[in-house]
């Protein structure tokens, strides 16, 4: 196998380490929003083609079948340094497409699960998977204006989550509340790998 | 004079043909790291200029700098499974390097943490 590492002999060709976060939750608890808020660049979009059996096409033999559906992706990117960029991206609201959930989960160093207080049984699936598979997550409560403001123990409960897992409140469209959001989750797969030391 | 060999692409042809023909409906090998971040920069000039297809030249373009596939895909505008079966050529042809994250495992080392830590705090 014809080796793909980052440089080459001379060392001059750097390829950045990439790392990334999913932003996890139900239909419109903010997750577009909150990538917009602390993207360096406009959300991108892009797309997935998936066969009617919802599994992920690995060719494209077919495609010209009506059968196929399109799985929309919306994700940012933060440059961390020349050595290091870190994309975040939104899950896709169906969540018939799990496909494409374990592509997005697939070495993300961990996820943000966004929560209404007006629809908590929407982000039940996101906890869900994420906790089948052991990936570290964090649950921030997205404060929609007009919806009742609950005490976090209150959300917790709820939600059936664990004291280890930290909860937050949050203001998606705000970038510094959106910025507290990453940090959190960050110290806390921090926290986990120090545990598992 | 472009397209006019177009003329019966229709609704009811669905929005796939181009993608289809881009690839001349090859399929494999598609390169099992290409990932959605995993990061592609092409050689400073291709191997074989002549041999490459525009869709080729428009990725070597863009990933001058590095960009993740998903970035490629969502800049050309074509579905990600497209953008994999020109890269894999590009590996294969040695016109572009990459780094997948299967690198970073489930448990990500502390360092690229801490880097990723204090990067997200200083934006």
């Amino acid at each position: 196998m014809v080796s793909v590492e980052s440089e080459r002999p001379g060392g001059e060709l750097l390829v950045p380490t990439p790392v990334k976060i999913v932003i996890a939750g139900g239909f419109g608890t903010g997750k577009t929003t909150m990538v917009n808020s602390v993207s360096e660049i406009p959300p991108l979009h892009t797309e997935e083609l998936l066969t009617e059996a919802g599994v992920g096409v690995d060719d494209v033999l077919g495609l010209e079948s009506k059968e196929t559906t399109t799985v929309a992706l919306d994700f940012g990117r933060i440059t961390i340094s020349p050595e290091v960029v870190l994309y975040l991206f939104g899950t896709p609201g169906q969540n018939r497409f799990w496909f494409m959930w374990d592509e997005l989960a697939f070495g993300a160093i961990g996820a943000v699960i966004l929560v209404d207080t007006r629809r908590l049984d929407s982000s039940f699936p996101s906890i869900d998977f994420f906790e089948r598979r052991g990936i570290p997550f964090i649950i921030a409560v997205n404060c929609f204006e007009g919806a009742h403001n609950y005490e976090v123990e209150e959300v917790r409960r709820a939600l059936d989550v664990d004291t280890a897992i930290p909860l937050v409140l949050c203001d998606a469209r705000d970038r510094e509340s959106a910025k507290t959001v990453l940090v959190s989750l960050i110290q806390h797969t921090m926290d986990r790998l120090d545990a598992m030391a | 004079m472009a397209g006019r060999e177009d003329w019966w692409y229709d609704e009811a042809a669905g929005p796939l043909v181009r993608p289809y023909a881009m690839v001349r409906g090859r399929t494999r090998p598609l390169r099992p790291e290409l990932h959605l971040v995993t990061q592609v920069r092409a050689m400073p000039s291709p191997s074989d200029p002549d041999a490459l297809a525009v869709e080729h030249m428009e990725i070597m373009e863009l990933c001058r700098r590095p960009l993740s596939v998903a970035e490629v895909a969502a800049y050309l505008d074509v579905p990600l499974v497209v953008v994999k079966v020109l890269l894999s050529d590009l590996i294969q042809r040695g016109d572009v390097v990459i780094r997948d994250p299967s690198r970073v495992p489930q448990v990500p080392d502390r360092n690229l943490l801490q880097a990723v830590l204090d990067g997200v705090r200083g934006i």
